[in-house]
């Protein structure tokens, strides 16, 4: 065991099991007990870390669009999001007539439990992770269906047509981002050769995003679009169906898809990190963990701060361009992707890191130079937006045969 | 192994135990005056009209049905891809014919007009 300063969790955790193992338990109840305390901690952790992330969300969008961003409450507003926090906790709700009660207080539970369910399986340093499961990727898409529900549930169980729509919508969006989503995991699974996330991380002696730059640009695109994030906001967007699906929610159980919303994007950001960047890898890692775990967290505060730009700077899609870019764009390109990568990883001689990754950026290139041309060809050849298909029948139509439908000019 | 899914079911037992917990205080803690016009539905002033659960537009049933059959095939390519690495070329390229049948169904799809949204 190293000292305490380099590893201060896993001393923290051998002291604690020690510490139960000295009372006498028996092994499994001392194992259960530090599961059970270790579950809670992270849990919780998590949901705390929301206080924070608040912050930074309300802090970087003033910023962007010039305004300061909450300034009053603490030194840089720091207290701002505690003392709005205790003010949630304290307000009514306000159940709506009709309402499906069961859906209805099921789903903010369902919205944030599915968000901590994913931190059960991600590694913050070499020697600390919830669980190492061998199926932590499936688990992870699983889970993140869980959520989806939550969203659909809450529409549903609503007894209110906003909500129903916001529920249709996010039927379609959440559902259809989850196929390039489940697609572009499939490389950095079949690079490492397992789906363990510990055996992921371990594998980036290369971080995957050189090795597959196109599956991480997919995985961040839909990443946004799962988690209902401008500019995919469409299954809350605010100026069409008021807030969407959870219209009718009020006190905490309102502030619970907010609170799941924010941890989910920061959760969203720590898997980019954690698959495609290298998780805790990094100089030293191996020997000193917490090193690692300040790896883990610089790389997905980066990615974190790259969807809040993303997020503040770009306007909303139309629901037609959303469905358009998942099924014709990203569905066919991470597909075509894993074929290729799958075809010239195994191709290209064995057990040459070098050749290997040369290989794979190649491929990766053109791959993006042909979408490029594919895309370029497609808003070419095309008109942007057709106004009339079809000329509309009229009564007096067999008189002035010969004269121009007026719609016929307006399509050219 | 089982010590891992245990951990796995605890935890998922505890992060759906917290967030029930806190509604549960906050519903406590507030004010409970139900009144017919505060709890009756938000339409924008006006009264609802009808039904809520009502019939709703087919092309999302579309957009369902092809979900449901890529995610189900996408998962297949799970194990294949957890194998990659001790698979020889012939087996990569069995795969291949499996994504390019499945890359055929978008096509198709997309022939059929089913991926325009109307």
């Amino acid at each position: 065991m190293n000292s305490f300063w380099a590893d201060p969790i896993g001393f923290v955790i051998l002291w604690f099991i020690s510490l139960l193992q000295g009372w006498g338990l028996p092994g499994d109840l001392v194992l259960l007990i530090s599961y059970v305390v270790g579950a809670l901690l992270l849990a919780t952790g998590s949901l705390l870390l929301v206080i924070f992330l608040i912050w930074v969300e309300r802090k970087i969008g003033g910023r962007v669009q010039d305004r300061l961003g909450p300034n009053r409450v603490g030194p840089y507003g720091l207290i701002q999001p505690i003392a709005d926090m205790l003010k949630i906790f304290t307000k009514e709700f306000i159940t709506p007539d009709g309402a499906d009660k069961l859906v209805y207080n099921l789903a903010p539970i369902l919205s944030v439990g599915s968000v901590i369910m994913i931190w059960a399986v991600v590694p913050f340093a070499i020697n600390l992770y919830g669980s190492n499961l061998n199926v932590g990727v499936l688990y992870i898409v699983a889970v993140g269906g869980l959520g989806e529900l939550g969203i659909i549930l809450a529409g549903w169980g609503s007894n209110n047509k906003f909500a129903l729509l916001g529920a249709f919508r996010a039927v379609a969006q959440l559902l259809s981002y989850e196929v390039p989503m489940v697609a572009s995991l499939l490389i950095p699974v079949m690079l490492a050769g397992s789906m363990n996330l510990n055996e992921i991380v371990r594998a980036q002696t290369v971080p995957f995003i050189v090795m597959a730059p196109i599956a991480a640009l997919i995985f961040f695109i839909s990443s946004i679009a799962e988690n209902g994030r401008a500019p995919f906001d469409l299954l809350e967007a605010e100026s069409e169906i008021v807030a969407g699906f959870n219209v009718e929610y009020s006190g905490l159980k309102f502030g619970f898809f907010f609170v799941g919303d924010f941890l989910h994007a920061f959760t969203l950001a720590l898997l980019f990190a954690v698959i495609f960047l290298g998780g805790w890898n990094g100089p030293a890692a191996d020997s000193i963990p917490i090193l690692g775990f300040v790896y883990l967290m610089i790389k997905t505060t980066i990615v974190y701060f790259l969807g809040l730009l993303v997020r503040f700077s770009l306007p909303r899609f139309r629901i037609d361009q959303m469905m358009a870019l998942n099924w014709k764009v990203l569905v066919p390109l991470s597909l075509a992707t894993l074929m290729l990568t799958a075809i010239f990883d195994k191709l290209a001689p064995a057990g040459n890191l070098l050749v290997q990754v040369i290989v794979l950026v190649l491929v990766n290139l053109i791959i993006w130079l042909l979408l490029q041309e594919f895309l370029a060809r497609a808003f070419r050849d095309k008109p942007q937006r057709r106004a009339v298909l079809h000329s509309r029948p009229q009564a007096d139509a067999a008189e002035d045969a010969p004269a121009q439908p007026q719609t016929d000019a307006m399509q050219s | 192994m089982q010590n891992d899914l245990l951990y796995i079911g605890i935890f998922m037992l505890i992060s759906l135990f917290i967030p029930g917990i806190a509604i549960t205080i906050a519903g406590l803690l507030g004010p409970k005056k139900p009144a017919p016009i505060k709890n009756s539905v938000y339409e924008c002033g006006i009264e609802t009209v009808g039904e809520t659960w009502v019939q709703f537009k087919a092309q999302y049933y579309v957009y369902a049905l092809i979900f449901l059959v890529f995610d189900v095939e996408t998962i297949f390519l799970y194990p294949w891809a957890v194998a990659y690495n001790i698979l020889t070329i012939w087996a990569v390229f069995e795969m291949v014919l499996f994504v390019i049948i499945l890359l055929g169904g978008v096509l198709f799809a997309w022939q059929k007009g089913a991926l325009e949204w109307q």
